[in-house]
């Protein structure tokens, strides 16, 4: 019925589709299916194969405007449709790497005097002073995690130019956490060098996590209400994370080598390497992994999905398994924070898999497979931890609250809520009630949580018990 | 008479909402049924709807499976949903309530706003 030279033609116009990033196979066939019907109907009306096509083809129109339009819909596609160069999108600018590099020079700069101060003073002189004032040799402790975070949403504010009431919201908060964090009054460690008191640790550790709140509100700026941006936002998260990993990697190789190099000549020039220029470029590299990220967004398939799909079924699988043991062999065990933190982090895996999973979905029968996969891999996480969280909150009880155990607890307490809501609406959308929508809200909208409960650990928490 | 590309914009969602409430169609009927309502005057590129029912589906407003034309072609059909009917429902009636707005004051303005009928 139809020629062979108007298959090839098709041929050819579905070629162009295919590689149009933003439109995937399913679509392609549907708008395929579409052309064919149109051609037919023009066929039909006494034109030639050739017209026919040309005529169809034309009312279909630009297949770039029509990606343009499915990236739309779909902002995980945004960040790989921009190939072809189609659009020129926020070219303005440059491509930031000056300013990146800039800023991680400064806050590396800054991160080397903090830690000259808290070196020296613990070192040689307890009794330092400082613009009159004792000096503290917790302070490398207090910013370490606060300047890389600072650094990026520097970035990211210079970069993006979101106006002055976002630079407001955001510089504000974080001066003011910074301000806190550094004038507590955290038991230093003892004369000894015994153990660090556990709200210093406690705050070191979550302090970054709050401040990851604004860095937030630095990327997604006057769109932080709207769901797809906050999605961008955990994209932009999980790519920065997997870049960082492997710049750091990369950077121990280097070390590693550079070290061995040196060794035979000067052994004595290794540690001050390490300590000047490894920590120096540990801090630069985080805008740089920011940089990375955006740049690359639109160039290369996103890495955190293609992770978070490879590990979710086997994530099941040790889940359940997981369950399966506890419930043969029962939990009975002193509270154990140990304990506590494992559980911790396999609700934080859950949730990581869940987002990034979400991140790149499109609709298809392998996304109903990790779908599934990611479902019973939250509900054997969820039941694990149940399991163990009632022995462990039980004994809480008889031993008494401290700061580590509020913190342990409370995280759990707040990701079990997360999930266990996050997989009643995965189940209503397999079982085709929900849509994928509302999942995608939920985590959305919880997503500060996570930092509130970070900056309350940090800065409520060691003031309520003393600061021990 | 053309219609404006921003009010066919603002149309195309209950527009296709409204088709799908009829009874399950697919993409190629859809834009044939919305030509012959209107007269075709109310038209886009053909390629523009397949984004927006894409994007009806992703909100649960619409469902979709792969079917097989008579002739035996493979389709993509759409159904409308019950959160699809709430939502036309709402179109609706701020649509009716726009068009009311804009019917009031051209009968009562008379023909032509230039002769001041007010």
């Amino acid at each position: 019925m139809t020629g062979a030279a108007l298959e090839a033609r098709i041929a050819e116009w579905r070629g162009y589709v295919d590689r149009a990033r933003a439109i995937d196979t399913a679509e392609a066939e549907e708008l395929e299916s579409h052309l064919r019907e149109r051609i037919d109907e023009l066929r039909d009306a006494g034109l030639d194969d050739d017209e026919a096509f040309l005529v169809a083809v034309g009312r279909l129109g630009a297949i770039d405007a029509i990606s343009r339009e499915f990236a739309r819909t779909n902002s995980a596609r945004l960040w790989k449709q921009l190939v072809a160069g189609a659009e020129p999108v926020e070219r303005t600018r440059g491509s930031g790497i000056v300013s990146a590099l800039l800023i991680g020079v400064v806050a590396a700069a800054v991160l080397q005097l903090i830690r000259l101060l808290s070196i020296g003073t613990l070192a040689d002189d307890p009794t330092t002073t400082l613009f009159g004032r004792p000096a503290d040799p917790t302070w490398l402790l207090r910013n370490a995690g606060l300047i890389p975070v600072a650094a990026v949403a520097a970035w990211l504010l210079v970069r993006r130019r979101p106006g002055l009431p976002i630079v407001l919201a955001t510089v504000v908060p974080f001066v003011l956490v910074a301000l806190a964090i550094n004038l507590m009054p955290l038991a230093a460690p003892d004369a000894a060098g015994g153990l660090l008191s556990q709200s210093l640790l406690l705050t070191a550790l979550h302090a970054p996590i709050a401040c990851w709140l604004l860095v937030g509100l630095a990327y997604t700026a006057t769109g932080w209400r709207s769901t797809a941006r906050r999605m961008d936002l955990v994209r932009f998260t999980g790519e920065g994370f997997v870049y960082y990993v492997l710049i750091a990697l990369g950077g121990q190789l280097l070390f590693a080598l550079t070290a061995a190099i040196l060794a035979p000549l000067a052994r004595d020039a290794v540690a001050p390497l390490a300590e000047w220029g490894l920590l120096s470029l540990a801090v630069i590299a985080f805008p740089f992994a920011a940089w990375l990220v955006e740049l690359k967004q639109s160039v290369i398939e996103n890495i955190a999905p293609v992770l978070a799909r490879t590990f979710t079924p086997l994530f099941a699988i040790v889940t359940v398994a997981g369950a399966a043991v506890y419930l043969a062999l029962g939990a009975t065990q002193p509270f154990n924070r140990e304990l506590m933190i494992v559980f911790d982090a396999i609700l934080v895996l859950a949730l990581g898999l869940l987002l990034y999973n979400l991140s790149a979905r499109s609709e298809g029968r392998a996304t109903r497979f990790f779908d599934i996969a990611g479902l019973i891999g939250v509900i054997g996480a969820l039941g694990l931890d149940a399991f163990v969280l009632a022995d462990l909150v039980g004994r809480i009880g008889e031993y008494g609250w401290t700061p580590n155990r509020v913190a342990a607890t409370g995280l759990n307490l707040l990701l079990f809520a997360v999930l266990a809501v996050a997989a009643v609406l995965s189940a209503l959308h397999l079982a085709g009630r929900r849509p994928i929508a509302a999942l995608e809200r939920w985590l959305m909208g919880t997503l500060p949580a996570y930092s509130l409960w970070a900056a309350f650990v940090a800065l409520v928490l060691p003031p309520l018990f003393g600061f021990v | 008479m053309r219609i404006d590309k921003d009010l066919v914009a603002a149309v195309a969602t209950p527009l296709v909402l409204a088709i799908l409430g009829e009874g399950r169609s697919y993409g190629y009927a859809i834009l044939a049924r919305v030509r012959e309502l209107s007269g075709g005057e109310l038209e886009w590129s053909d390629g523009m709807l397949y984004p927006l029912l894409h994007r009806l589906q992703a909100l649960g407003l619409l469902t979709a499976e792969w079917g097989t034309s008579p002739e035996g072609r493979r389709r993509k059909y759409y159904a409308i949903t019950e959160a699809g009917r709430r939502e036309l429902a709402e179109q609706r009636s701020q649509w009716a309530a726009v068009t009311q707005t804009l019917d009031r004051l051209w009968e009562r303005g008379g023909s032509s706003p230039l002769l001041g009928g007010a």
